[in-house]
Formats: structure tokens, sequence, C-alpha cells
């Protein structure tokens, strides 16, 4: 019976797999790709500015993030930014931009719920679990790196 | 006896639709029934004159409520209950909503299929005399269905083609004993009925088998056929439900796709005002029902319709601890009188 059912269910997934319009893939991918590199592209023109000014490398590079990522809170708060995903998709996410955004969308959203339950607490709904695992996995490669040193492979 | 069958009832004495109102916002109002509405917000933001989008959609419930009442003439004081609900954690926009109006509530979650059990409830407490009048009242925003159920409104998040758009919209239903154009015939309440189908973002396939059930059931219990109506409408499976349904009809024996309608594929222009795969949300059977389909059938243009609002009954804590999104749907019989 239970055994039955699992196998109804499964037949029903594949069904509705094969009935559910999806965005097509590689169109999604060919966006993703001009429009992300766009993005880094103008990173590289801000980080080039910066060294041509006299900047040095490390600098430079941090006046980037900086100005992206003031950029696209600036743009969410406009509600700008999640009209250029519809178009965008994976290349409004993966830059610096994108996780920018999912920082200051929540903010925006919960600001009624107040500063500190609304703000305080939700803030990193979205960028949460990039900043834990994120930090999880360096900390793992580092791990792995330190005992590579160790043995004398690196 | 006024039951039938297993999970019907028909009415002796049908209690009657004694008027309505449909209250919508701004991108409602820009869709292919942009002008029977009676409400249309003039924000863009679609506030309502709040300042949050839990309290917007508080003040588009009591407006509906406002509405509905000052059509057919009536007050409060006359109103016995109200049968109202709404799409956010513990009914709060109705809560909120009806408190000035100081009618005996019952607060109902059915999830998009709400409206139709507020009108069976309704229905039934005025068909066994416990009431008069009655007010059923739905609600949905676009703005808290969002934050409570998906992301923040500002994520650069890119919505699956199977997506429903969730409807910025109230709908209020006075039923009484007064005699008027449409009447409640009957009415079978649906049962959860889950394929154990995990998508929240394709809400259509989540409920086309409970709307599949309850339609079957009506037709049990009522001994018809399809062809008795002149439309079997569902409230939000959208374009992707729809087909879903239309298949699951046919391995049943029945054919429906001629007279079948839903209104979450009547409310937008899925061309032109990019909403995927239809309307969903309380709101969205509830302002379709009150601006489209019973001016139809208080002109007697159509004479007998089956009124399906569909619910995906999904909570964000169930769902992240990867339960499905179990459905449910309840027909409401309308008939011209």
């Amino acid at each position: 019976m239970e055994e039955n059912k699992k196998q109804q269910q499964e037949q029903y997934e594949q069904y509705v797999k094969e009935k559910t319009p999806v965005h097509n893939v590689y169109a999604n991918m060919a966006k993703a790709f001009v429009s992300g590199g766009i993005i880094c592209v103008i990173g590289q023109a801000l980080l080039n500015y910066c060294q041509s000014i006299g900047l040095d490398k490390e600098i430079s590079a941090s006046w980037t993030s900086l100005l992206l990522v003031l950029a696209s809170v600036v743009l969410t708060g406009f509600g700008v930014y999640p009209k250029l995903a519809k178009w965008c998709g994976a290349g409004t996410l993966v830059p610096i931009t994108g996780f920018a955004n999912s920082v200051a969308a929540p903010a925006i959203e919960y600001k009624k719920e107040g500063q500190v339950f609304g703000i305080g607490c939700k803030i990193f709904t979205i960028a949460g679990p990039v900043i834990l695992y994120g930090i999880l996995v360096s900390w793992v490669l580092g791990l792995v790196y330190y005992l590579l040193m160790k043995v004398g492979i690196m | 006896m006024m039951t039938k069958g297993k999970q019907s009832i028909a009415f002796e004495q049908s209690p009657f639709l004694m008027g309505s109102a449909s209250v919508v916002g701004q991108k409602e109002g820009e869709g292919p029934l942009g002008k029977k509405f009676d409400y249309i917000c003039e924000d863009k933001e679609n506030m309502f004159g709040a300042d949050s989008w839990e309290a917007a959609e508080s003040n588009m419930q009591r407006l509906a409520c406002r509405l509905a009442l000052e059509k057919t003439g009536m007050h409060p004081e006359e109103i016995r209950y109200l049968f109202a609900g709404d799409l956010l954690r513990q009914g709060i926009a109705t809560s909120m909503g009806v408190e000035g109006l100081q009618i005996p509530l019952f607060g109902l979650f059915g999830a998009c299929s709400t409206s139709g059990e507020a009108l069976a409830l309704g229905a039934m407490t005025v068909a066994a005399g416990y009431a008069e009048n009655i007010i059923a009242v739905t609600s949905s925003h676009f703005g808290s269905a969002e934050k409570e159920f998906r992301f923040p409104l500002g994520y650069a998040s890119q919505r699956p083609l199977s997506a429903s758009w969730t409807v910025t919209g109230s709908g209020a239903f006075l039923v009484g004993t007064q005699k008027s154009h449409v009447r409640i015939s009957g009415v079978t309440i649906g049962k959860i009925v889950d394929y154990g189908l995990k998508d929240s973002q394709n809400m259509g396939a989540c409920m086309a088998p409970a709307a599949c059930d309850t339609i079957l059931a009506n037709l049990r219990d009522f001994g018809r056929e399809p062809e008795e109506y002149d439309h079997i409408i569902t409230g939000d499976l959208g374009y992707v439900g729809q087909s879903i349904l239309f298949d699951l009809m046919r391995k049943k024996r029945k054919n429906i796709d001629s007279i079948h309608l839903d209104c979450g594929k009547l409310i937008y222009d899925q061309q032109t005002q990019d909403t995927h795969a239809g309307g969903s949300g309380c709101g969205c059977a509830a302002v379709t029902l009150s601006s489209y389909i019973l001016p139809k059938i208080e002109k007697g243009e159509w004479k007998r319709v089956l009124f399906i609002p569909t619910g995906a009954l999904m909570s964000t804590v169930s769902y992240n601890e990867g339960e499905s999104v179990p459905g449910i749907a309840h027909a409401i019989v309308l008939e011209h009188c």
C-alpha cells in the first residue's frame, strides 16, 4: 500500500515535470553570461581607473567591490535590480552585486517590523546560509591547505 | 434530507447571493476584468492608505465588506455572522480588517480555497435558519503573500514559468434569505488531496488533483454530467493546473475542456502582464466571482455554474521540513433564479 502510493507520487511528479513549462536553459545561460560579464567588465573598468590614479592593487580592489555593492543596493532600493534579474537570471545573482541585493532586499522588506526584530533578525535570511557555509568551507580548505603544507606537498 | 452523496449538500431552501463587492490593486485593474471591479486602488504601491502590506490587506477586506453592504443597502447590524479568511499567519489581515464592523466572526483558513469554504459555511448557516444574512469575505495581497511565502520583493530572483502571481484583491459576498437572481443551490466540500508534489512554485499542479476530486464528487453526489453546468470554474489552477486537470478528468472519462474556466487565467493577460502561470490567492477567485461570474448568472446568461476555489495548503515550515503541498477544493453550485 505504502509502496504503491510512493510509486504513484513518483509517477505524478514525473508527469508534472513533463507538463510544466520551464525557462530555456541555454538561453538563460547565454543571458547570464552576457549580463554577468557586463557587471564584471564594469568592475574591471573601476579597478583599472583606481589603479590609473595611483592607488595600489589592494586598495583599488576594495574600492571596486565597494562601488559595485553601493550601486546594487541603490538599484535595489529603487526597485531596478529585481527587474534586471528577470532577464539576467544568474548574471545578476552570482556577482558581488547579487549578494548585496540579497542583503538589501530583506532589510527593506522587514524594516516595518522594527530595527531589531525586523532588520536585525531578518537581514541575512537569504545571505545567511551563503555566509555561514562560505566561512565553513574556507575553514575546511584552510585546514586542508595547512595539512598539505605540513606533509610537504605544497 | 439535504445531504447528498458522501460530501455534498443540496439545499431545500436555497440561500441567495444578494450582493457582492470586489476591491483590487492596480495590476488587477489593468487586467482584462479591470472595468468590472468595484474599486481599484489608486496608489501604485497598493497600500490602500496603510503603511504595511498586511495593514493594506486589512483595509482592503474592510472596504470590500463595506461596499457589499452599501450595494445591498444593508447595515453591519443586520449581518449575523462573518465568514472570513486570508493567506497570512493566524489570519491576521482578517482579524485586523473586520474589527471595525463588529460582526460575529468565523475566521477561516483554506489557503486560496477560502472563498469556497466561507461561502459554503455561510450558505449552510443561512439554509439551516441560523442566520438571515451573512457575509463571506476573503483577501490576498501580492506584497504580504510574497513576504509570507517567498522572497522579499526587492530580491533579484527569476520566477519560474509555473509560478503564479498572487492577486491583490478582496471579494465580499452577502448571502441571505432575501430573494435575488443568484442562489446557492448546493455545495460539495472537498477533501485534502495530496499527490506528494513538493514544488511550491507550481501550485497549479499541487491543486489540480484536489479540483478533480471535488468536481467528480459533485457530479457523483448530484448525479449530474458536466454538461449540466454552463461552466465549471476553478479558482486559481492557472495554465499549468488547467491542463493537468483536463488530463486527470479525462482519465476518469469526463471531459470538461469546453466548459472549464479558471479565475487565475481570467484575471490577468498572460501575454502583456507577465504573470506566468496566472493569478492565485484568496482574492483571485473571490474578485473574479464578484466582478465577472455573478453578473453573468444574474442576467441569466449562465443558468448553472460550478464554482470551485482551489487551495494549496502550504506552510513555509512544513515545506522546509520536506513535506509536500496538499491541495483542497470546495465546490459551490450557483444558479440563476
